[in-house]
């Protein structure tokens, strides 16, 4: 359905997947976000995933919540979801729409998700890597 | 056909008719720049004694009253010669840049350009006054250009007033929220004086890139200064915090006042989300422990 090259790219972190959405993304462009996530995560048994949405200068409401369902997939399959980036427009348009993240935590930008996943999880990002190879 | 044709002679007839007016205006015009050039002296001395008697312009010196009232005449009679405004709109800006400090009103300006325009009518009157149909054409060529520079004049003064309100408008909202970084990743945000719906959106305007500057973490919001809050503030309030939760800061509000905290439990807005905290400086307290700050008192200083 959905063949062009992808917009979000999901890279591996240690334990954790980073998420990075370089545009903004139509519904079924979405969808395939998400499944795509959702399966790497199972596939690489990460233990968290960061969601940066630093480039989007707009969220709509299927958007957010396609990341709350994708957050609530991921802890299903193991991991804890953290959003990051969010710009300030962004974030004032997406209350006075009433659309929160609900449950799922958010941080200012990459660097602070990951101090939150690593004080969540005590699991550091490099001993992944560094310790037991690919 | 025919009555096509006949409504085009009349328009014919009738262009005819205002092109010659015209050219009849543009042949006055000068002659009457003449006339008021000539009896420039006795003109504006007649115009500086009506603006006497009727107690105008009372806030400056007669030197001054002189010196403007002359480049005022100046003005007036290069405007009905050039029949541009644009000198004059100038200059009347810089001339209400220069008085409205000084308490000069707007309406006193206004009366003392129709004073003008009135002592000059009266003296095409006099000059005119034999020939009562040259009068009248003399009269069609003064009056509208007059009133243009009373218009002028006025909107002038009024722009500049406008333009001095914007500015102090803006320094008022620039002044108004200031977000102040105290520690690393904590930032304070005083709001002092009334909270409207404008400034509660210039507010989270302000402190949403200031979180994203700052870095922060931790805000303290202190509303000890606003005298009161209103349902739309409140709520846009509400959606402030959870705006920068969704950045990743938490905040802290504090110093809501007996009144505010009755208002907003009565108007039944949802703070259950809200941290509040009684004072500013318990406010700090709670945000230094959030951020892991410890602050101890060194024995023996006394300060």
């Amino acid at each position: 359905m959905n063949d062009g090259p992808a917009l979000v790219s999901i890279m591996r972190q240690g334990s954790y997947l980073i998420a990075s959405v370089h545009t903004a993304l139509d519904d079924s462009q979405m969808i395939r976000f998400q499944e795509d996530l959702v399966g790497q995560i199972g596939g690489y048994r990460s233990r968290g995933v960061i969601i940066d949405v630093a480039a989007l200068d707009v969220l709509d409401s299927f958007g957010s919540r396609t990341l709350r369902n994708i957050a609530e997939m991921a802890r299903l399959r193991g991991a804890l979801t953290v959003i990051v980036g969010i710009q300030p427009e962004v974030a004032f348009s997406m209350v006075a729409l009433g659309m929160g993240t609900g449950s799922v935590h958010t941080a200012l930008d990459l660097e602070e998700g990951l101090a939150y996943l690593g004080s969540q999880l005590s699991v550091s990002a490099i001993r992944g890597v560094g310790l037991h190879g690919v | 056909m025919d009555e096509s044709t006949s409504v085009d002679v009349e328009v014919n007839g009738e262009e005819e008719q205002s092109a010659g007016e015209r050219h009849e205006q543009s042949e006055l015009l000068p002659q009457l720049v003449a006339h008021l050039r000539e009896h420039r002296t006795r003109l504006r001395q007649q115009w500086v004694n009506r603006i006497h008697e009727a107690h105008l312009l009372d806030a400056m010196t007669p030197q001054e009253v002189a010196a403007e009232t002359t480049s005022v005449y100046d003005n007036y009679v290069e405007v009905l010669e050039t029949g541009s405004v644009e000198a004059l709109q100038h200059y009347a800006r810089d001339l209400s840049e220069r008085i409205i400090p000084r308490g000069v009103e707007t309406q006193e300006v206004v009366s003392i350009v129709l004073l003008l325009r009135d002592v000059l009518a009266r003296s095409l009157f006099e000059k005119y006054q034999r020939d009562f149909a040259m009068l009248n054409r003399v009269l069609d060529a003064y009056e509208p250009a007059a009133n243009r520079i009373a218009n002028t004049v006025a909107g002038s003064f009024v722009d500049e007033r406008e333009r001095v309100i914007r500015q102090q408008q803006d320094a008022i909202r620039e002044l108004s929220t200031p977000v102040l970084p105290v520690r690393e990743r904590l930032l304070i945000l005083p709001i002092i004086g009334v909270l409207d719906g404008e400034r509660a959106r210039q507010l989270t305007v302000q402190l949403l890139s200031g979180i994203r500057t700052h870095r922060a973490k931790v805000v303290v919001i202190d509303i000890t200064g606003a005298p009161d809050v209103d349902e739309v503030v409140a709520n846009h309030l509400v959606q402030t915090v959870d705006a920068s939760r969704l950045m990743g800061a938490s905040v802290i509000i504090t110093g809501l006042s007996p009144e505010i905290a009755q208002t907003l439990v009565t108007i039944g807005v949802d703070l259950s989300k809200m941290n509040t905290i009684g004072d500013l400086q318990g406010g700090l307290e709670e945000a230094e422990r959030l951020l892991g700050y410890t602050v101890s008192r060194q024995e023996g200083v006394t300060g």
